[in-house]
């Protein structure tokens, strides 16, 4: 399986964990990630707040790149992702975008170019029972609120690979890697995103709700997929329990250094090193990675967690 | 006595009222069609539920809702909608568009509000978020990419916002997460032709 790889931005400076973490996860799952040769910035919120014409034009620029590496796309901030399923949905829908964005880059382009952010590509593509089978070091039930944020799942007609309300695929990677998602009802709530950088006051307050949440429904850290998320909930943290009271210190880490970890990659290879909030306290809960087939608490661990469900179909099916 | 047209619309005000109706500057539906066009979303099955309302994370901090602004926009309440700080707080994250019951594209609605307070030359009270959106867009002019220091360096520049996060410098160097130089895209000079027609094609729209 092999994918065409935009990065974009945030991956190569705040996000430089991210980025690190999504490749060694992919390289140890075996799915190739070929980068997007001279890919540019998606636009983002200033594009589409700005010039309705540039923010489809640079999505279609870049989908153009991809379109030469005859591979689906894939991407791990959400802003990208949703920058870039816009750009196909309006291509798609609407004949007088397509002209105008062809028009702006000077190529055509037909929206046909296929977008996936990582979560759908480890959930719903490549699919749980490959990830349960290589993981080395279960999460040995860590409790952990799966945070989505606003645009993995929104608008539901151009990005959602799932329930816009309710989304599951983060709670079920979660579960297959024996951690113990958490249910909680702010998943798909808004941290607050680029106001970041120009009303930090009000990131901390829902920053704040957030991490106050996601402590009252007994998680012990958050798993987020977008690199604003991140930031707004880790780099911020201190200065929301300064302003809006006092919290228990909650990790936010990437989906794919948790995926990381059990997979049996070093806390350093997936940028553990990088975040505000440090892992470590938890880290330590953990068993040690194990070897195929080889002995260990972890690996006990990981052969209970497996065989439970199959056993109780077996018995309940009659068949074993 | 002649009567003005636009107050013959709310005759029915009782009398304190309307000079709460005076205060706002109306512009029949011109505001409201301007709004349409541009956003592509139809503003008319409005029928102020107020569902975009309680469920936006930044209304608590709004001088409007969104459900008010969309209301503004109908009566034409140009300056009101216009020079407002909610359009400019709005963190696009579709909450109101994904919840419309009319399936109003709430969030194109900010955008294209933004849009016109900048071309309209409107006084806007709070320009943090434009001169961001500018940092924003020129770093990608000029690299293909944001180059995250260069960018918020000239954003603090615009905005006169010196002080806020200079704390956070030391701690974000220590993990690595400022890039002290810019990750330039080969294709950055085609970039810049993408934003030289990107603009005159807005301008002539």
């Amino acid at each position: 399986m092999k994918y065409a790889f935009f990065p974009g931005c945030s991956l190569g400076s705040t996000a430089w964990d991210f980025d690190q973490s999504t490749r060694a996860v992919f390289d140890a799952l075996g799915i190739e990630l070929e980068e997007i040769p001279g890919w540019v910035c998606c636009g983002s919120t200033p594009a589409h707040a700005s010039n309705a014409a540039l923010s489809i034009s640079l999505p279609v620029f870049n989908l153009q790149r991809a379109q030469e590496l005859k591979s689906p796309v894939l991407t791990a901030c959400a802003s990208c992702y949703a920058r870039l399923r816009t750009a196909n949905y309006q291509v798609l829908n609407d004949p007088k975008q397509r002209e105008r964005a062809e028009r702006i880059t000077r190529e055509s382009y037909d929206g046909s170019v296929a977008v996936h952010h990582i979560l759908d590509a480890l959930v719903y593509q490549l699919g749980l029972p490959a990830i349960r089978a290589a993981v080395r070091r279960p999460l040995a039930g860590l409790r952990v609120a799966c945070y989505y944020g606003c645009l993995l799942t929104r608008p539901p007609e151009v990005v959602a690979f799932e329930d816009a309300e309710h989304p599951t695929s983060m709670e079920s990677l979660v579960a297959a890697l024996g951690g113990e998602p958490v249910e909680w009802p702010y998943k798909t709530e808004c941290c607050g995103a680029s106001l970041s950088m120009t009303h930090s006051n009000i990131v901390g307050r829902l920053g704040h709700r957030l991490v106050d949440m996601a402590q009252q429904a007994g998680a012990q850290c958050i798993a987020v997929a977008c690199p604003l998320c991140q930031v707004n909930l880790d780099l911020r943290q201190a200065d929301a329990r300064k302003s809006h009271g006092e919290l228990p210190e909650t990790p936010a880490l990437y989906i794919t250094q948790l995926l990381g970890l059990a997979l049996g990659l070093s806390p350093k290879k997936l940028g553990l090193q990088a975040l505000s909030v440090s892992f470590e306290g938890l880290l330590q809960n953990l068993p040690s990675p194990s070897g195929r087939g080889a002995g260990g608490e972890g690996c006990d661990a990981a052969v209970e967690g497996n065989s439970a469900k199959p056993q109780a179909v077996g018995v309940a099916g009659g068949n074993r | 006595m002649t009567v003005d047209p636009q107050k013959q619309s709310y005759a029915h005000v009782p009398a304190g009222d309307q000079e709460a109706c005076d205060a706002v500057q109306w512009n029949g539906s011109a505001l409201a069609e301007e709004v349409e066009r541009r956003s592509g979303t139809p503003l008319s099955t409005c029928f102020q539920c107020h569902k975009c309302s309680t469920g936006c994370p930044i209304g608590p901090d709004m001088d409007l809702l969104p459900s008010q602004v969309l209301r503004l926009v109908h009566l034409g309440a140009e300056a009101e909608v216009l020079q407002s700080q909610a359009i400019w707080l709005c963190a696009s994250c579709e909450a109101c568009t994904t919840r419309c019951p009319m399936g109003i594209d709430l969030a194109a609605v900010m955008d294209a509000l933004r849009m016109l307070a900048i071309e309209r030359e409107v006084a806007i009270p709070d320009e943090h978020g434009k001169h961001f959106n500018h940092s924003f867009l020129s770093s990608v002019r000029h690299h293909g990419r944001v180059f995250e220091v260069g960018m918020l360096a000239f954003y603090k520049l615009r905005s006169g916002d010196l002080f806020s996060d200079v704390d956070k410098v030391p701690q974000m160097l220590a993990r690595g997460k400022l890039a002290l130089l810019p990750h330039r895209s080969k294709s950055a000079k085609r970039v810049r032709e993408l934003f030289r027609r990107a603009e005159e094609e807005e301008g002539k729209s």
